[in-house]
């Protein structure tokens, strides 16, 4: 009798998550232009999730309503190639540490958010790309011209953000006389540069030509332009993913039609941050 | 989840010290813990004085630290004290900021250890403090004396709450560059993203091993040492 009415429980339960799922499934047949079709079908119906930065100036950026940024404007190019409007793409904030997460568990399409190919990433997520290559390098006040790479930073004051791969380095193969003080944002470690009390910023070149780029810093920093390290930002997806190629064919038109270039120089060209020419633009790795 | 994910979970702690980064958090509570209850233990005194003016002190001092953000003194600290000003609290890089992170967690739980004490302070009878007066003891005396360790013994639970929140608040230091636990879980989150599960709740069990000895210690204290009336 008890197991009876168990059962009945989880089958009503059942029953009750199913139709969620199938009326949720109508309302978004209903937002595409057309209807009918179902998500799966892929094309433009529905919308679709990109996983962006939502706090770095010159890449991906929320200001306001609006999102800014090299890797926003490249998402954009992208999910237009693949058949989603302007309209139809909702940015979600990734922030770094949940990027693995927000693909794993299909909270998020796809990431464009300074996102590293790694091997041990590639464990768990797969990645389209590279879009963009880019290197560690160092940020310094504007009339610095005593730190011109890694070496010069023996005693000086280095600050970089907790948990990233930047100051890992820096721990293992410049640490020696480098005080690292590591902080919770970049815009942090800029107000510590700009106040004087650290020396250098250090982090993928690319970001740093955005935080020079912010009107607040202009003028007061500038980044060396030494880079001593190759950062192959690609776009997360998640596991099985069938976009890959599409989004390789997609990138590779951005950078012969000249969009690339065009979208560098709007995002992090006040600046004067020219890219690493040997390496970039990057031709799209093989879909795994 | 076969026999190489667990050795792959195994290999993060050759890689990683864990057990260091904890130390580092015990290290800060017992610093800010001491210093804290010193602290709160000098404001709850003000804020039960026959002084309007420092009892109104204390309780600015408690309104104003029991309302602000910890991440936010934190980071006042650092960017604020030591990048603008340029104050060091140690000529050595990283235990000025260890020390810059002691002084936060002290400033903020302080105001959480003196209303702790408060409430111990409100267990003991009028009649205790009045008969601390008819004995001929002025304040300070009958303070420590009469009403203060009776109030400690009445408050060893709500202490003991407010000990386990800055076990926890600890990983706060890691927004003053210290390298704690919460900082070490990012770095492995970002260098070991094919074990991200296990990385979390190690973690997270770390904390629990952390705080639950002292929540049955305080529950076993407050029951014995409690003045029976």
């Amino acid at each position: 009798m008890r197991t009876g009415r168990v059962v009945t429980a989880l089958a009503a339960a059942a029953m009750l998550s199913l139709s969620g799922c199938s009326s949720s499934d109508d309302d978004d047949a209903d937002s595409g232009s057309t209807g009918g079709a179902s998500e799966s079908s892929g094309g433009a119906q529905g919308t679709v999730r990109i996983g962006i930065k939502f706090d770095q100036p010159g890449l991906g950026f929320k200001d306001g309503d609006e999102y800014t940024g090299f890797d926003v404007d490249v998402a954009r190019y992208v999910a237009n190639e693949l058949g989603y409007g302007e309209d139809q793409i909702e940015f979600v904030q990734s922030p770094s540490a949940q990027r693995e997460n927000l693909l794993e568990t299909g909270q998020v399409d796809m990431i464009f958010a300074t996102y590293s190919i790694t091997d041990k990433r590639k464990e768990v997520v797969s990645f389209g790309g590279p879009y963009f290559v880019a290197g560690q390098d160092l940020l310094v006040a504007a009339d610095d011209d005593s730190i011109k790479g890694p070496e010069d930073l023996e005693g000086k004051n280095l600050c970089s953000v907790t948990g990233s791969t930047s100051a890992q380095r820096i721990k293992d193969e410049y640490a020696t006389g480098t005080n690292l003080l590591e902080q919770p944002g970049y815009a942090e470690c800029v107000t510590a540069l700009t106040a004087g009390s650290v020396d250098a910023v250090t982090t993928d070149d690319i970001i740093l030509a955005g935080l020079a780029a912010v009107p607040a810093n202009k003028g007061k920093v500038k980044v060396v332009g030494n880079p001593f390290s190759e950062e192959n930002y690609g776009v997360g997806l998640p596991k099985d993913s069938d976009k890959c190629e599409a989004i390789n064919t997609a990138i590779k038109k951005m950078i012969e039609d000249g969009t690339w270039d065009e979208l560098l120089a709007d995002n992090v060209g006040a600046s004067g941050y020219k890219a690493n020419t040997d390496l970039n633009p990057p031709k799209p790795a093989a879909c795994s | 989840m076969d026999d190489g994910y667990l050795q792959q979970y195994v290999s993060l702690f050759e890689e990683f010290d864990v057990i260091g980064a904890f130390w580092v958090n015990i290290q800060l509570t017992v610093y800010a813990g001491i210093l804290g209850l010193v602290l709160g233990t000098v404001l709850a005194t003000m804020r039960i004085s026959p002084v309007p003016s420092l009892r109104w002190a204390g309780s600015a001092y408690v309104t104003v630290f029991r309302n602000t953000p910890l991440t936010i003194i934190m980071v006042f600290c650092v960017l604020g004290l030591w990048g603008q000003l340029g104050w060091t609290l140690s000529p050595d890089f990283t235990t000025n900021f260890f020390r810059f992170a002691v002084v936060a967690l002290t400033v903020y739980h302080a105001a959480f250890f003196c209303e702790a004490l408060r409430s111990g302070v409100n267990t003991v009878p009028i009649g205790q403090a009045e008969a601390a007066r008819a004995i001929g003891l002025s304040f300070l005396p009958a303070a420590r004396l009469v009403i203060l360790p009776q109030a400690f013994r009445g408050s060893v639970a709500p202490l003991g709450n407010v000990l386990i929140a800055l076990i926890k608040n600890s990983t706060v230091a890691a927004a003053a560059g210290v390298a704690e636990a919460a900082g070490l879980m990012k770095t492995m989150i970002e260098f070991r993203p094919d074990v991200i599960l296990a990385i979390f709740l190690t973690f997270a069990f770390g904390f629990v091993v952390l705080v639950v000895p002292v929540g049955m210690a305080t529950t076993a204290l407050s029951r014995r040492l409690a003045v029976v009336r």
